[in-house]
């Protein structure tokens, strides 16, 4: 293939728009993510195809597998186009009847369609599913429509215009003008102005800069970027080019988690099919702007995350952060003034250009414009990625999008931002997703996870398996991060073992103060966040593990007692059943006795009784 | 060519010290690339002994204490040899949520393998790892490349008994 032209740009986009807009057959939309993968899509797909070319339909039936749909619980995914029908949970047997019924043009098989956990209604229209029907997918506005893999797709759904424009017809300070316009905050976690960013760096003097994309996607609980990457890899080609535009550089660096092979995969294939169509490279589509892109791969360090740590590494070091200022914009990769942004920032920004910021900024609150994806998971019905407009209250989030706590329980806090984050209880859970309003109630928006934990998590064993986490990524260089959270994750370990005293918390909330003020990176300057939003909210907690040594939630085995209470037991026998080591004695219509010598505290017999009669 | 003489590892065969002289050739002039010549390196031999760092260092022109405290810093490299199969169980917090860690206590006390360990007969390695990004289905183990999501710890070790 010969190096583009934008008049070739057009001829490809109206050679392939059948593709995109489905009209010239049915399309078996198969999700390829790697939820999807995981339960089993690329068999199912191959079936699926075989059956279709063994009964000669290629002519009406075309399967096409793309990236991550979003809704990953109910996988494997498949989403019949143009109709939209939804179809979930797909098995390798129902393959010849999936086929029949695409064929015959009826109503689809029930057991197919999803059922509404609220209202219990099948609802076969994707759109009309709750999940996606309060969505407004903007970075993530290809999913599950185009084929990842093919570049001609992007290029059909007006992929690459905006980096043409950006070439052609914008000054580099236009570009940043309009990026500027859209209000677009960095969407890693820190919620930096992406303009303002740009025009740092563009003012930088030195006749080599960088490009950098932060996809070291390692907050437990996110995985909007992973998903983007697998789903839409050329937007996040094409934001970096228009960066590039605008700062005036002609290397870019992709920094991707070594965790995510398939991202990886999709990236390197898009970055391949950009080159050959002289999307990257030498004399972009004619202009005579060069520009490059090489991915780098992480090696497992969650501090890597930090933008300074994130250029050490990619200089081949032990990925730890540096003291700023200088800023990257002035100091970054190599020394060099870089630009780093995150892959879901990049996602949005060809929609700026090609839009206009006016266009992205008509949506949001007033110091938070457009989109933000999030990865909703942990204790909630729908499991899964969504994109609402900044400005959506948590709870629409959690009960309309979400669908709400799974079995009956009752919902206790929901955790934002990541470990260095915090949790949200229930009385907050009417503000709106916003950097400023969230930060106002001891959380931060961070990279967009969503954890929503019901009653049974305990929120002292929780700031302890943050602060495990924390602790481990530490990566020693400075002194307050280093020791300060070892200690804070030691003092909550003998809490949760009952060893706790008074004066613990007093202890920690100093600690955290001074961890916070002195830490060298956002790393341990917001480490302490899981401890102190759980004492802000749930101090009660903590007292009932010190003082009382009791654990509320009943999930810190050390204080627990594996005793049946025989008012409460209805001698059903589920923890009999249940006994990975039969420490459970258990006859019908008698009260379970538990064998303490036998019991290894694993907790499941806890999960199993809905009767609260273990204690 | 590479000056360093090839010292000898148990673990270590011709071939893959072929393999490694070529990644190191092939890196060894691009600023910065420890880190993928590492990664490749372990890809071949399967971990880090001691005397491939300093074979590294040496092909690659590097003080050993370069190589050696980028191999450290990283979770992904590991000096010590694995098992034949590979358990990664996610600690992430959706997985956590869902009652991973009593999934990693039960494989451990079957196999009496700790965390981060690999058992005696080299039949297991286990390690507690990052959110794979996979929340959607916690919570998931992976074994070798085969991601089990929405597990049980019976499930698990029901699954692992056909790993060899």
């Amino acid at each position: 293939m010969s190096k583009l032209t934008v008049q070739d740009l057009e001829q490809i986009k109206e050679n392939t728009q059948n593709e995109t807009s489905f009209t010239d057959k049915t399309y078996c939309m198969i999700c390829g993510g790697t939820g999807c993968h995981a339960t089993g899509s690329i068999p199912i797909m191959e079936a699926l195809e075989k059956e279709i070319s063994e009964r000669g339909l290629e002519e009406k039936l075309q399967v096409v597998e793309t990236g991550c749909n979003g809704f990953c619980a109910k996988g494997p995914l498949l989403v019949v186009q143009p109709d939209g029908i939804f179809y979930q949970k797909l098995s390798l047997e129902d393959v010849p009847e999936l086929v029949d019924s695409l064929m015959d043009g009826g109503e689809p098989p029930k057991k197919f369609l999803y059922k509404d956990p609220v209202s219990k209604k099948l609802i076969p229209q994707q759109d009309e599913i709750p999940f996606f029907a309060n969505q407004m997918p903007r970075a993530l506005r290809n999913k599950g429509l185009i084929d990842p893999e093919k570049i001609d797709h992007y290029i059909a759904t007006n992929g690459y215009f905006g980096a043409a424009k950006a070439l052609f017809d914008m000054s580099p300070d236009e570009i940043v003008e309009e990026v500027k316009t859209s209000g677009l905050r960095g969407r890693g976690g820190a919620g930096f102005p992406t303009g303002l960013k740009w025009q740092f760096c563009k003012g930088s003097p030195g006749d080599i800069k960088y490009v950098l994309c932060n996809a070291d996607e390692g907050d437990p609980g996110a995985f909007m970027d992973r998903s983007i990457l697998e789903a839409d890899p050329h937007a996040v080609l094409e934001g970096m080019i228009i960066a590039a535009k605008a700062i005036n550089a002609h290397q870019g660096y992709i920094y991707a988690r070594t965790e995510y092979p398939l991202a990886i995969r999709r990236l390197a294939l898009a970055i391949e099919h950009a080159l050959e169509y002289g999307l990257l490279g030498d004399d972009i589509l004619g202009s005579g702007f060069n520009f490059n892109v090489e991915i780098y791969q992480g090696a497992g360090a969650f501090v890597c995350g930090e933008e300074t740590a994130l250029m050490r590494s990619i200089e081949g070091r032990r990925g730890m952060p540096r003291p700023r200022p200088p800023f990257p914009a002035v100091k970054g990769l190599w020394d060099r003034p870089s630009v780093l942004n995150n892959v879901e920032s990049f996602a949005n920004v060809p929609q700026i250009i090609r839009k206009g910021g006016a266009w992205y900024a008509s949506v949001g609150t007033d110091t938070s414009k457009g989109t933000k994806v999030f990865a909703m998971s942990g204790d909630v019905n729908n499991i899964g990625l969504v994109e609402v407009p900044m400005g959506t209250g948590l709870r629409e989030l959690i009960y309309d999008i979400g669908g709400g706590i799974p079995r009956k329980k009752k919902f206790k806090a929901v955790q934002l931002g990541g470990p260095s984050g915090g949790c949200v209880p229930e009385q907050y859970l009417d503000t709106p997703v916003d950097y400023e309003e969230i930060a106002k109630v001891g959380a931060i928006m961070g990279s967009g996870g969503v954890i929503v934990m019901d009653e049974r998590t305990c929120m002292v064993d929780m700031a302890r398996f943050f602060m495990d986490f924390i602790q481990d990524e530490s990566c020693g260089k400075c002194t307050p991060c280093r020791e300060g959270t070892r200690r804070l994750q030691q003092t909550l370990i003998k809490i949760c073992e009952g060893r706790g005293e008074a004066g613990d918390i007093a202890t920690m909330e100093d600690l955290s103060w001074v961890v916070q003020e002195s830490a060298l990176c956002g790393l341990g300057q917001t480490g302490p966040n899981p401890v102190l939003s759980t004492l802000r909210y749930f101090r009660d907690e903590y007292e009932a593990h010190i003082i009382e040594k009791r654990c509320p939630a009943k999930r810190c085995a050390d204080l627990l007692e594996f005793r049946v209470e025989p008012d409460e037991c209805t001698k059903c026998g589920a923890c009999f059943r249940a006994c990975p080591v039969e420490a459970v004695e258990w006859k019908k219509k008698e009260v379970a006795r538990i064998d303490i010598e036998k019991c290894i505290k694993c907790l499941t017999c806890f999960d199993k009784c809905r009767f609260d009669a273990i204690y | 060519m590479i000056d360093t003489p090839r010292p000898v590892h148990p673990d270590i065969t011709d071939d893959m010290w072929k393999q490694v002289d070529e990644i190191i050739i092939a890196r060894r002039d691009i600023p910065g690339s420890v880190i993928t010549v590492l990664r490749e390196c372990q890809d071949v031999v399967g971990y880090l002994p001691v005397e491939l760092m300093d074979y590294i260092s040496g092909g690659m022109i590097l003080p050993r204490s370069d190589v050696f405290g980028v191999a450290s810093f990283y979770a992904l490299f590991s000096m010590t040899p694995k098992g034949r199969h590979m358990i990664k169980v996610c600690m992430g917090t959706a997985c956590y949520v869902k009652g991973i860690k009593e999934v990693l206590d039960r494989i451990g006390n079957e196999y009496q393998v700790e965390e981060g360990g690999t058992t005696e007969d080299r039949r297991f390695s286990l390690e507690a790892v990052r959110c794979l990004g996979a929340c959607g289905l916690a919570p998931v183990v992976v074994i070798n490349q085969d991601t089990h999501g929405d597990v049980t710890a019976n499930k698990v070790l029901d699954v692992l008994q056909h790993y060899e």
